[in-house]
């Protein structure tokens, strides 16, 4: 039997980016505010200090500050006819635990969604006709805009300190930024960081066969700043060791080095690590959440009452803990009725490898130190002649040149002996790497249900994961990266790896932790789970923010996007549901 | 013997006591002291071939209970494949003298080799290539499981123990391991060589404190510099050569192994 506490006004599950700017937002709002979170404290100070954290073997391979499969993980099959199979250790995709989730370990790509992004049927249908969308496509407009979020996106990317250069200012396109941008009101609160000889290289390239590259937007401060709370940042020093890693520097954007050192600062604040949430309580008319049960570190179980619940876990594990607690209507792929789990979709990625003669140094480096060119991005071209709809951005960054993950050999390199020294001696100074960041739509086979045999460590159903890539996508991905390829040749290389994805989906090798959807949000509650305010349907004193809510995935980086929806939804609790506690959207 | 019983001082490599039986039992705990006696013993070792063979196998034999989870004979076997995945050769020392094989015993003997974070609850079954790792084997026992299961398929082949074979013997049931062939009892060789090459290159080119890796061997040769904090003058110098010499995480002494 669970021990009862004491009610709090709202409990925030799971505290990475979302929960902690809800939690700073609703504070603010005079709120007692509780977040939940089944990892530990952590700080830039002691845990990310540069004395340990620059560690590739600790962090990048033995997956230090991530989730632990052994307590959480999910079953994966490519298609209903497979039995799913636990994912036994992390692949394809990295979720944290702990606090600042992994808002901790990214890499800082921060971008904004092109405003066609939000319109993906409405907008695709009237350019091109209806016949261009597959039959079991399923992809559906946010409900929301790019104008309703552009002021969300201004208060993250000034939350961050965003270095990059405006290529829209209010309708004008700027020369040296990303014309295909959507229009913002200001420029960038920093400006753009240091060149890497990589992405000189590359802007060369591009420019020669008639893109328009721009220096990418970056969650690494290219110059000290303080944001509007009031906390202080630190110029990057291009260590290479963002990615997997924590920053010991104050440099990369993170709840650490942004919300933290007001949050907690704050009476109407609390945090709790190392409880793991299991349900969401309703009461007995099952539209009013109670509250949620969690499992501590000794396994002792604890009801935790709140007026308001918002969940703020990794996408997945949002999903996962709804159908837990049988909120909203499971999704059924046979039918194609019912809302949550519907709708998973992923990025599909590929790379050009390129072999310079040049000293490139690729240990120099920062996580969002890149340059790209967008213009096959969503709809910034015509996909009349093309046999897909989506796209991506295609980019050269220089992470890092950590030896044991991120060096690149030519294809014909042997897997070992004394070859493969020799090629690793060749090349690890003197190569770089162009990748390709593509979109996902949603489809009807698709989606993330309760796996009928494998048990997590509370006992619980795991999450399953039933996904497979379609032909849109690889044809999106091969335009991709032959676009790319193009690119490479245009650098003069010595040799040229060019690594097209090709077949099944796999949870393998790593690939991108920008898993979406599940519990997507829209203005049709047969097709959503949450209203454009990310407010549950149901349960209206239930929000669930994350990327769980893109209705499909764009060719970017979701970060930008997760953090202005995390204040687009602050926003509405603020300035509508606090006065007037109910549904936002009338159904 | 003493040996038997001496533990491995706090900044020792374990390898090193293997290649150099004697030193290990006479050395000073200060790392210098170390590599003065090792200078001055190594040659000691192969004057003595009756009693020292001053090969690995006569020192994991002269020195039991030093290895964090292999047994000597498994050692042996380790340091054997490594020496053939990263070779010494023209181009400078290989995984065998960075320390590949201590690293990997240190690995095996800590929460990576129990398989400490993984989901590890059946039922068990096979999957497509695409669900993933699905054996029931730890990579401990995955490691303990194949190298027997290797050593008996020489057995019934007519040959000698791998680790005991020549190098170009080694090289083709490497590659035959690499491809899935042969069929061993009980572990899958395909499994087994894609964990063990991934090991092998994660000794050689990791931080030096766990094991391998040691006085930087394998960042030399890249010309990886380690773990520095700052390039903010460095960065836009496109097409320089950074200079200075390698860093690991416990300074500058690339010999210095974390406590186990």
């Amino acid at each position: 039997m669970a021990s009862r506490l004491p009610s709090v006004d709202v409990v925030l599950v799971g505290f990475g980016w979302t929960a902690s700017i809800l939690a700073q937002e609703l504070t603010d709002a005079g709120l007692q505010v509780l977040a939940l979170e089944r990892g530990g404290f952590r700080d830039t100070v002691p845990d990310f200090a540069t004395t340990q954290i620059q560690d590739e073997l600790r962090y990048a391979v033995r997956n230090e500050l991530f989730e632990e499969p052994e307590r959480e993980t999910l079953t994966f099959r490519n298609s209903a006819d497979q039995v799913a199979l636990p994912m036994r250790h992390l692949g394809s995709f990295k979720p944290a635990a702990g606090a600042g989730g992994a808002g901790v370990h990214w890499n800082g790509q921060n971008w904004r969604f092109l405003p066609t992004d939000f319109l993906q049927r409405s907008h695709i249908e009237q350019r091109y006709g209806k016949g261009i969308i597959p039959a079991d496509m399923t992809i559906q407009d946010w409900g929301v805009t790019y104008d309703d979020l552009e002021p969300f996106y201004d208060k993250f990317e000034y939350l961050c300190g965003i270095s990059g250069e405006a290529g829209n200012l209010g309708g004008q396109i700027q020369p040296k930024g990303n014309p295909f941008e959507g229009p913002r009101k200001r420029g960038f609160p920093l400006p753009p960081l240091k060149r890497s000889y990589g992405t000189v290289l590359f802007d060369k390239a591009a420019r020669e066969v008639g893109y328009h590259p721009f220096p990418c937007p970056a969650a690494n401060t290219s110059q000290p700043y303080r944001n509007p709370y009031g906390v202080q940042m630190g110029e990057c020093t291009y260590c290479g060791y963002c990615e997997w890693f924590g920053c010991g520097n104050y440099s990369k954007s993170s709840p650490q080095t942004t919300v933290f050192p007001v949050l907690f600062t704050k009476d109407n604040f609390q945090f709790r690590p190392h409880c793991s949430v299991t349900r969401v309580l309703l009461d007995s008319t099952g539209k009013r959440a109670t509250g949620v049960v969690y499992v501590d570190a000794q396994g002792r179980e604890f009801e935790q009452p709140a007026d308001l619940v918002i969940l703020t876990a990794f996408a997945q594990h949002n999903v996962h803990l709804l159908l837990l607690s049988k909120i909203g209507k499971p999704y059924d792929p046979r039918s194609g009725e019912g809302v949550v789990g519907r709708n998973y979709a992923y990025q599909i990625t590929s790379s050009v490898d390129v072999f310079l003669n040049e000293l490139v140094n690729p240990f120099m480096g920062a996580g969002a130190l890149g340059q790209a060119i967008d213009n096959f991005n969503g709809d910034n071209f015509d996909h009349g002649p093309e046999k897909f709809i989506g796209g991506g951005y295609i980019a050269l960054w220089t992470t890092g040149g950590r030896p044991i993950l991120q060096h690149h050999l030519p294809k014909d390199a042997p897997t070992w002996g004394s070859g493969w020294k020799k090629s690793m001696a060749d090349n690890y100074l003197r190569s770089v790497s162009i990748a390709t960041h593509g979109s996902v739509m949603s489809y009807r086979d698709a989606y993330l249900d309760l796996d009928p045999t494998y048990r997590d460590v509370y006992g619980n159903p795991l999450l399953r994961l039933t996904f497979d890539f379609h032909d849109n996508e690889h044809r999106m991905s091969k335009f991709l990266t032959d676009k790319a390829a193009e690119i490479a040749k245009a650098m003069k290389p010595r040799d040229m790896h060019v690594k097209q994805r090709e077949g099944h989906y796999t949870i393998v090798p790593y690939q991108t932790t920008h898993n979406t959807g599940g519990a997507v949000m829209g203005a049709d509650p047969r097709t959503s789970v949450v209203n454009r305010y990310l407010q549950s349907w149901d349960v209206p004193n239930l929000f669930v923010v994350g990327a769980c809510a893109f209705p499909q995935n764009a060719g970017y980086n979701p970060t930008g996007t997760v953090g202005a929806l995390a204040y687009w939804a602050a926003d509405a609790i603020r300035s509508q549901y606090l006065k007037k506690p109910g549904p936002l959207v009338s159904t | 013997m003493l040996a038997a019983t001496q533990q491995a001082p706090r900044f020792c490599s374990l390898s090193d006591a293997i290649r150099h039986p004697f030193d290990f039992v006479r050395m000073s705990f200060t790392p210098s002291r170390r590599r003065l006696l090792k200078v001055a013993l190594a040659p000691a070792a192969t004057v003595l071939p009756l009693r020292f063979v001053p090969s690995a196998a006569a020192a994991s034999v002269a020195h039991p209970g030093q290895f964090a989870y292999l047994t000597p004979v498994e050692f042996t076997w380790v340091e054997a494949a490594v020496a053939r995945l990263i070779p010494n050769d023209e181009l400078g020392p290989g995984a065998k003298e960075a320390g590949v094989a201590t690293f990997i015993d240190r690995q095996l003997s800590g929460p990576y080799g129990r398989a400490e974070t993984w989901y590890m609850q059946g039922p068990w079954r096979e999957g497509t290539k695409e669900q993933g790792y699905q054996l029931k084997l730890t990579p401990a026992q995955l490691y303990r499981t194949a190298i027997a299961d290797v050593d008996d398929w020489c057995s019934r082949n007519g040959k000698r123990p791998f680790a005991e074979l020549a190098a170009s013997e080694q090289d083709q049931l490497l590659h035959r391991l690499e491809k899935g062939d042969p069929e061993l009892a009980r572990a899958p060789a395909k499994d087994f060589f894609e964990m063990l090459l991934q090991n092998t290159v994660e000794g050689f080119l990791a931080d030096p404190m766990y094991g391998g890796n040691q006085d930087f061997i394998g960042w030399k040769l890249i010309g990886f510099p380690g773990p520095r904090y700052n390039y903010v003058a460095e960065i836009a110098q496109y097409g320089k050569r950074y200079a200075m010499a390698p860093v690991g995480i416990l300074g500058r002494d690339g010999r210095r192994v974390k406590e186990a």
